[in-house]
């Protein structure tokens, strides 16, 4: 009997060592260093799911093409694990654990979608594993005194705050009348809070407060309301198909309103499904390739856009380059940190400033990116070729905003 | 208001020819069709097609339906026929497992994005520009008003029509007087999947596709096909465009976060209301 028990002992203690060992390898097996990722292939983000994982897989070939990491004298490559998430939440609070817990990843990248971060990161603090996302900009994230998420893109709240202000700028000054419509999900009521604050600040009146369900792509009443009471500004967030509901409806309903500021446009495609209809819309973006900021790893936007391109066979949008900038933040905490133990790469992600082809990068003590400003384009034609063209913030303007918008009647 | 009122009914009747399909089905095979808004958007996935194609999408209103039928007859013959006449839970599960698989297969074939097809129809303006009617609404309602008109027709004049009608009283008896129930069960459903397919080109020149948003147009058919009660095809077409006058001036006037759910609350309270005049006949009988 009491052999018996000796030996389970010896077993179980082996078994132990032996799971131990294994974590310990995983999060570095020789010199890989292995990040974890649970992002959407399948599923209604698989497309944006797509652009994230191209995103980051562009960043870790150049990475690891460009030198790798060095930590401790001795150089490294970027490695990922990927699980398909199912663009299901708690799919991908489950694939998050797993990585953490079975396949002992120790730094993990965020998947596509605020939604799906705000599922997983509950994960990552509760296990104390670090977080570099790039696709999770409800304001939320940044509210529950998260130690281990750090965000290189701007939060919802900002995405058109700058609107307002440039709205009210060009009325000389004077509030302006607001119309507003948003999907009831947490992005885009992140972006109204932002909306909301910026009213308040410049003394403007919201007049239209519409919130859409999910499942409406029919704005009709709303644009109905918009010409009763002739607004001088009319917003609009609801992902892909808000974007494209709306400018489908005031191009058909005719409704002329002073300034359009919407969200999506780019990853809607706005400009090429709609064409000359979309024309002035004004869209809010997290990056855009004509923006000056360089780094050594992709030089400036111009070349980031052109090389993908010619990887993947598309322009990038967004959600790939900050999904990019996330990796090239990663090396950077890494090399600072001059360590592979997560604690201490993670105070050395908190102290991150640096500047990327996507912007500057520097976390508050929330995580969230504070050193980026919003980008505002316009959507312009010449001809049936519709571009979006930077208007603000004016250091990167590659156009004038134009504004009021002109009238149906005079297009 | 009359932009509220144009704009609902022109939504309505679109809403409406979904839901005479829906009601033709379930009358005849006595299935819920969970599936029926997918087949809605993989008919407006055949005119989109027809569109990249460089194919002006209103021909979608032709070859959709035709190629839907065929979906719809194959997936009789594969699923359907199997719990026809089973359980009303089991044709639910059956066709809920279709739903979502024909979510992934568009999915994967068309891509997550939402798309739109561009009909370039213009728009008819009143009151100067007060209110607006886009065309392709009117073309929409048009189309589905022909097509509504034509089952009428069909269903009253020819044989394969007073076959499933005959279904739909008694199959049983059908059966038994030489009507081959199994044919007019796949002919049905193939006649639903090309009203969907028709229905579907039809959305995708006025409003938005994406593979996962076929569920509020299996819902809202399913409400209005509930309010005008089965096989009531006239009562679907006014159900339709009640429903959708009321959508519309519930938006207008309350808000848009009020829309669906004052919709909702319509069908309780007319549904509390039949049951409330059904007891009194009761009582009359008793």
């Amino acid at each position: 009997m009491k052999i018996k028990n000796i030996l389970i002992t010896f077993v179980s203690a082996i078994a132990l060592i032996l799971s131990s060992s294994s974590i310990s390898l995983a999060k570095v097996v020789g010199d890989k260093i292995i990040l974890g990722a649970a992002v959407s292939l399948t599923g209604k983000y698989s497309t944006n799911g797509e652009h994230t994982k191209n995103g980051y897989n562009f960043a870790v070939e150049r990475i690891n093409s460009m030198g790798g990491i060095k930590v401790g004298g001795k150089t490294y490559k970027f490695d990922i694990i990927y699980y398909d998430d199912e663009s299901n939440s708690g799919r991908a609070a489950q694939l998050a654990e797993r990585l953490i817990k079975q396949d002992g990843v120790q730094y993990m990248l965020g998947p596509y979608s605020s939604g799906l971060t705000k599922a997983i990161a509950p994960v990552t603090e509760e296990n104390k594993i670090p977080m570099v996302e790039a696709n999770g900009a409800s304001r939320s994230l940044f509210t529950k005194g998260y130690k281990y998420l750090f965000a290189v893109l701007s939060a919802a709240n900002q995405y058109l705050e700058v609107a307002i202000d440039l709205a009210v700028e060009k009325n000389g000054g004077k509030p302006v009348k607001i119309a507003m419509a948003f999907e009831q999900d947490a992005f885009s009521q992140d972006v109204r809070i932002g909306v909301v604050e910026a009213s308040k600040r410049t003394g403007s009146k919201i007049i239209i407060d519409d919130k859409l369900p999910k499942e409406l792509n029919d704005m009709a009443a709303t644009l109905a309301k918009v010409k009763a009471t002739k607004p001088d500004v009319l917003v609009v967030s609801g992902h892909s198909k808000g974007a494209l509901t709306a400018i489908r409806q005031i191009a058909e309903m005719k409704v002329d309103v002073k300034m359009l500021a919407m969200t999506h446009c780019d990853a809607s495609k706005l400009a090429k499904q709609h064409g000359k209809n979309s024309e002035y819309a004004l869209c809010a973006a997290q990056w855009h390739k004509s923006l000056s900021y360089k780094d050594k790893y992709f030089g400036d936007g111009m070349k980031y856009d052109k090389e993908f391109k010619a990887q993947f066979g598309y322009n990038p949008p967004y959600q790939a380059a900050e999904s990019s900038a996330a990796l090239l933040v990663w090396k950077d905490a890494f090399e600072r940190a001059n360590s592979l133990d997560k604690d201490k790469v993670r105070d050395a992600l908190a102290k991150t400033e640096m500047q990327t082809f996507y912007g500057n990068i520097k976390f508050s003590p929330a995580g969230q990116n504070i050193a980026k400003p919003m980008v505002l384009f316009q959507v312009r034609c010449e001809g049936d070729k519709c571009e979006n063209k930077v208007v603000a913030p004016t250091k990167w303007a590659s156009a004038e905003l134009v504004h009021p918008v002109p009238k149906w009647s005079e297009r | 208001m009359v932009q509220a009122s144009l704009d609902g009914i022109l939504l309505g009747i679109l809403f409406a020819l979904i839901a005479y399909g829906m009601a033709l089905q379930w009358g005849v095979m006595n299935i819920i069709n969970i599936a029926q808004g997918e087949l809605v958007i993989m008919g407006g996935y055949v005119a989109y097609f027809m569109y990249m194609m460089g194919i002006h999408p209103g021909f979608g209103i032709i070859v959709s339906p035709i190629i839907m039928y065929f979906v719809g007859w194959g997936l009789y013959k594969l699923v359907i026929n199997k719990v026809v006449d089973r359980d009303l839970f089991i044709s639910i599960l059956a066709t809920f497992g279709i739903s979502i698989l024909t979510q992934q297969l568009m999915n994967f074939i068309f891509g997550s994005d939402v798309v739109v097809a561009q009909s370039n129809f213009g728009t008819t303006m009143f009151f100067e520009g007060m209110v607006t009617l886009p065309n392709a609404k009117i073309f929409a309602a048009i189309v589905s008003i022909v097509f509504a008109i034509g089952l009428v027709m069909y269903m009253r004049k020819s044989k394969l029509g007073r076959a499933i009608r005959a279904t739909a009283q008694n199959a049983r008896a059908a059966k038994i007087l030489g009507v081959d129930t199994e044919k007019v069960y796949a002919a049905t459903f193939g006649i639903n999947a090309a009203l969907c397919g028709v229905a579907g080109s039809l959305i995708a020149i006025t409003f938005t596709l994406h593979p996962y948003v076929g569920l509020p147009y299996t819902v809202r058919s399913f409400m209005i096909v509930i309010v005008a009660g089965l096989g009531n095809l006239p009562g679907v077409a006014l159900s339709g465009m009640g429903l959708g006058v009321f959508e519309e001036f519930a938006d207008y006037i309350l808000g848009t976060e009020f829309r669906i759910g004052s919709v909702f609350l319509l069908l309780v309270l007319i549904l509390v209301y039949r049951r409330f005049k059904l007891s009194k006949k009761r009582e009359y009988l008793k």
